[in-house]
């Protein structure tokens, strides 16, 4: 259990909010012209990362809103985080 | 050759106060080479070791540990064994295992406790109790025993469930598979080790690997922090870390680690004896042995290596578990763990070669491998000993990612992944 620092409510318990997996994942702009394993790799793939990730969070149980967290996953620490669309932070 | 474990050994060794008892295995150092070196000294690792040395002649083999052996999930899990999985291909890879479970202490000369005290799987609504019976069917065309129980029958075989229809998941029904059961995880471990060392395996703790050398599309073997040891296989067989070691080769799995966390209470004179475990509810409990209860929780569902999960998932599954068992009211709980499972996004598992050769992967078992532990072993050593899958796991190759020829357990095997 952790606290995440809502950029639009605020510190709330982790339990308000859900996860949504590993981010800046894009969307392949033409998916008819992918091969399969190009889907493979959009669709399943993952880094799993033990350390520093890069992911998404939604507020479900507040201002259901999408941002992005760093978070150190061997330790649920979280360094940063930043709002859909702004730039990623250097850590 | 090592002494068999009896009772004649039992009562020798009680007059020397049991301190000469030999060692159930060695702490040998690293030799440069072996034949194949398997990744992660858990009950799946072991177990393969096992079964390369046993059916496949494989002696000059490794498992290498980073901590020691049987101190990640197969010290982690709460014990349940069955197989009463969906689809055929699930159902033929649990039920080789289960299989090997029932003559698993009399061939390791080491007690796991293996006990079919049955598992009851329970419905809290219609759908539940269209899927359960639908499962029982499927189960028993493939030769799986299954019966679908209704309330009071469920009532008659567990009676501290709490069966009024006026609790907020009520008891409709549920399915009860009678060799299911439970076994004791540790011993699970100690007794495959004590039969790999037995065959000359070499069982090698506080090894970590680092890194793995590969000259161009095969491997040459891998770099610890007990330095390099080199092979021409490798088998990975590292759970919720197995995506760390695919990228030091250069692989990427369909993987995510979650915390998976479980719970067990003062030990209390036998009061269940049998495993219950509600899919909709995500709770399950069974009794250990020691007397303490044991009871499941729910994954978390973002990805973490903490081994510590989030509390308000076992207020969840306490909140279920009150209300199905009233009588455990005021218990106390004594411990409670995580453990970091690997899930794939078909909630089953990948037992295959990769792109790489000489290199295999037995890895995505989520949040129920410990019961495949057998089944799990034997068909990883026939796929790393012939370089082909048997067919009881051909179905579960890496490939089916990119296929699309996925094994969907999700939510159709027992429990919800």
């Amino acid at each position: 259990m952790f606290i995440i620092n809502c950029p639009y409510c605020g510190e709330r318990e982790q339990s308000e909010f859900k996860a949504g997996g590993e981010a800046h994942i894009i969307r392949p702009k033409q998916p008819t012209e992918l091969s399969d394993d190009q889907w493979a790799e959009y669709l399943f793939m993952r880094k799993n990362i033990k350390g520093i990730q890069f992911e998404r969070w939604v507020h479900t149980h507040g201002c259901r809103k999408w941002f992005n967290v760093v978070r150190d996953t061997s330790n649920d620490d979280i360094k940063a985080i930043y709002k859909m669309g702004e730039k990623p932070p250097i850590i | 050759m090592k002494n068999k474990y009896s009772l004649f050994s039992l009562v020798k060794n009680a007059f020397s106060y049991h301190e000469n008892w030999e060692k159930a295995w060695k702490d040998p150092e690293p030799k440069k080479e072996y034949d194949a070196i398997i990744i992660g000294g858990g009950g799946h690792g072991l177990a393969t070791a096992y079964y390369l040395a046993k059916k496949h002649n494989m002696k000059n083999i490794a498992v290498v540990e980073k901590g020691w052996i049987g101190g990640g999930n197969t010290g982690r899990n709460t014990t349940i064994i069955r197989s009463n999985y969906l689809w055929d291909a699930s159902a033929g890879l649990y039920d080789h295992a289960l299989k090997i479970w029932e003559g698993l202490s009399q061939e390791l000369n080491y007690n796991v406790m293996f006990s079919q005290r049955g598992v009851m799987n329970l419905a809290h609504n219609l759908q539940d109790v269209r899927d359960l019976k639908r499962r029982t069917h499927a189960n028993r065309l493939n030769g799986i025993d299954a019966v679908y129980l209704n309330t009071q029958e469920v009532k008659k075989f567990c009676p501290i469930i709490n069966t009024s229809p006026d609790i907020r998941y009520p008891v409709l029904g549920g399915t009860l598979q009678k060799r299911a059961g439970t076994a004791r995880h540790d011993a699970v471990a100690w007794g495959y080790a004590r039969g790999a060392d037995e065959m000359g395996v070499d069982i090698i703790q506080n090894c970590e690997v680092k890194g793995i050398k590969r000259n161009g599309d095969t491997v040459e073997g891998i770099e610890t922090t007990r330095g390099f040891i080199k092979t021409k296989k490798i088998g990975v067989v590292a759970a919720g870390h197995s995506s760390l070691i695919a990228n030091m080769a250069g692989l990427r799995l369909p993987l995510e680690s979650k915390p998976l966390q479980a719970l067990v209470s003062e030990p209390v004179k036998p009061i269940i004896d049998t495993v219950v475990m509600s899919n909709a509810v995500h709770a399950y409990v069974s009794q250990s042995d020691k007397g303490e209860l044991v009871i499941g929780a729910g994954t978390d569902d973002y990805v973490s290596y903490s081994q510590k999960g989030s509390h308000d998932i076992v207020e969840g599954t306490l909140n279920a578990i009150l209300e199905l068992y009233p009588i455990f009211s005021r218990m106390r709980m004594l411990r409670q763990w995580g453990g970091i499972v690997d899930i794939c996004p078909d909630a089953s598992p990948i037992i295959s070669k990769t792109s790489i050769k000489g290199l295999y992967f037995n890895c995505g078992w989520g949040t129920g491998g410990f019961k495949a532990t057998p089944g799990s072993g034997d068909l990883f050593a026939h796929t790393i000993a012939n370089d082909e899958p048997h067919k009881l796991n051909a179905a579960f190759n890496i490939n089916r990612f990119v296929s699309g020829d996925l094994v969907d357990e999700h939510g159709a095997a027992a429990v919800a992944h």
